[in-house]
């Protein structure tokens, strides 16, 4: 129940793919919050309210150390103080992003110059891995070449990090 | 550049209506919105006054310079007035909560209304892309774009894990908001409108009225989103609603189809009963205006109404809102004035639309078959 006051009298579940998210709300909390208008409601929005704010409490106490939100502000405001927040309230966050969405890995637009990083430092391992090879097979010519070529990667990787 | 008013600025409501799209004659618009952050600072919402201002003024000239915001109307929020603001809200250009803010938001609009970027709404960037019909598609490549050319100006908070990050979780991810506002009347007096929701809603899609959370569906009017942002691709996103979407379309016109059918009486005393109390009323609220002007759209949409344009109904859609009225009116009108002065522009304006002409079952049909 969401106010903790009044007896639940709506209950409602809605299944969205496989999941099943039920909510129990008493008549004042669902009339506030639009349920019985049947083109102004989603659980989604209903659940930020309340699922949220009661899957977050895990923990107590805990405070963002970049911008000071705590989990009551949470509680309070169904929203987060600053991107840092999603680090520091990883664990209570990642149920509520489970039962919102349809995966917890983002799998969308990447910006481009994080794209570049990322794919320099997938080319870095790979570059590194064969350069064991080459050590461990004695092959010191290649591990040579391999050297520069991880040489010139970092190069590139501390030049976008400068930017 | 932002001497002028946004009145001024915005196109009237005669040209707006105009605008035409695919599909134009059941989805009026479409919509992608994007939520963007920047790294390190307080979300809009929890960060104090200076610390919005400072958002606001690394933000504000790197949406300024964008070549797509050439000549764009730029203004801090604290600069427009309370009437200005509900005039952008009712052209849904701005949210209501949008429209609520003062120092430290701003808003920048190209000319073409096209593209709309809401700064320290609840996120420090909300940009939007906005086309007549449906063009989801044509939406959503318009402000990747203009995306994909600010991440090059600003530090976006993004995590390879959560994708961008935002004030809400609701919207982490992509940030995406894919929208489009539909005329349902059919389904509405087919009474079938609500199955429709339900499973839309089933889909993982939300329902809402016309301004958007929270707001109920006058005129018949319906915002179709979607909800979940996290773990898919935007293009996914985009072409699930689009296909929803056409479904939609296809129900919609099916009920408009069926009513005539098998029960135009009722489909033709709707229409005509809101033709006539539209053009004859001394006295009108604005929801009841909405709600007769979609029967009008609808007389209109099954050639009623010889002569008359949907565009001139949907131009009287915007120009009857509380704010545009009152616009036109330099001394502060109270509500029951406004009911006076919207019933004598609606009687003026109607007066060379000729009353309804229902065609039987078979003429009207035909008439169906002929659109799009």
């Amino acid at each position: 129940m969401f106010c903790k006051q009044n007896p639940a009298k709506v209950h409602l579940t809605q299944i969205v793919g496989d999941k099943m998210q039920k909510v129990d709300l008493c008549e004042e909390c669902a009339k506030q919050k639009g349920v019985n208008d049947p083109a102004g409601f989603s659980l989604a929005d209903l659940l930020l309210g309340l699922g949220a704010s009661q899957e977050i409490s895990s923990g107590e106490d805990v405070k963002c150390p970049n911008c000071g939100f705590t989990q009551a502000d949470f509680k309070k405001a169904g929203r987060l103080g600053c991107s840092q927040c999603y680090t520091t309230f990883a664990e209570g966050l990642e149920g509520l992003l489970k039962s919102m969405h349809k995966g917890v890995k983002h799998v969308g637009k990447v910006p481009v110059a994080l794209r570049h990083s990322r794919d320099l430092n997938d080319r870095l391992k790979h570059l590194q891995k064969k350069l064991d090879r080459a050590v461990t097979s004695e092959d010191f010519e290649q591990a040579a070449s391999l050297r520069d070529e991880i040489k010139t990667t970092k190069d590139q990787i501390n030049q976008l990090a400068v930017k | 550049m932002s001497e002028i008013t946004i009145h001024e600025f915005l196109s009237p409501p005669v040209e707006t209506a105009r605008r035409s799209g695919p599909h134009d004659r059941i989805v009026m618009s479409s919509r992608v919105r994007l939520a963007r952050n920047l790294r390190g600072m307080a979300f809009p919402l929890w960060a104090k006054k200076l610390e919005r201002i400072k958002a606001l003024e690394i933000i504000r000239p790197a949406v300024e310079t964008l070549p797509q915001l050439t000549g764009a109307f730029s203004q801090t929020m604290d600069s427009l007035g309370a009437l200005d603001k509900q005039i952008l809200v009712e052209r849904h250009l701005i949210s209501r909560e949008h429209a609520a803010k003062t120092a430290g938001s701003g808003l920048v609009l190209n000319k073409e209304e096209s593209l709309c970027v809401m700064i320290n709404e609840e996120d420090h960037l909300r940009m939007q892309a906005l086309r007549p019909g449906l063009q989801l598609r044509q939406a959503w490549m318009a402000i990747d774009q203009v995306d994909s050319e600010l991440e090059r100006k600003l530090d976006y908070a993004f995590s390879p894990e959560l994708g961008y990050l935002t004030a809400c979780p609701t919207n982490l991810g992509t940030g995406i908001r894919v929208s489009a506002m539909l005329h349902l009347p059919g389904l509405v007096l087919a009474e079938q409108i609500n199955q429709i929701i339900s499973s839309v809603n089933k889909l993982g899609l939300a329902v809402r009225g016309l301004y958007g959370e929270g707001t109920e569906a006058l005129g018949n009017v319906f915002q179709v989103s979607n909800q979940m942002t996290l773990g898919e691709v935007e293009t996914d996103i985009v072409e699930r609603l689009n296909k929803v979407l056409l479904q939609i379309i296809e129900h919609e016109e099916n009920a408009r189809a069926m009513l005539l059918e098998k029960k135009p009486k009722i489909v033709f005393n709707q229409i005509g009963r809101a033709y006539g109390i539209l053009a004859n009323a001394h006295s009108i609220t604005s929801k009841e205006t909405m709600n007769l002007l979609s029967l009008m759209r609808l007389g209109v949409d099954l050639s009623e109404f010889p002569g008359a344009e949907r565009a001139l109904i949907d131009e009287l859609f915007v120009i009857t809102q509380p704010a545009h009225l009152q616009k036109q009116f330099t001394e502060k009108l109270v509500a029951e004035e406004r009911d006076l002065l919207r019933a004598d522009m609606l009687r003026d304006r109607l007066r060379h639309v000729s009353r309804p002409n229902p065609k039987p079952s078979g003429g009207a049909s035909a008439n169906l078959d002929k659109r799009n």
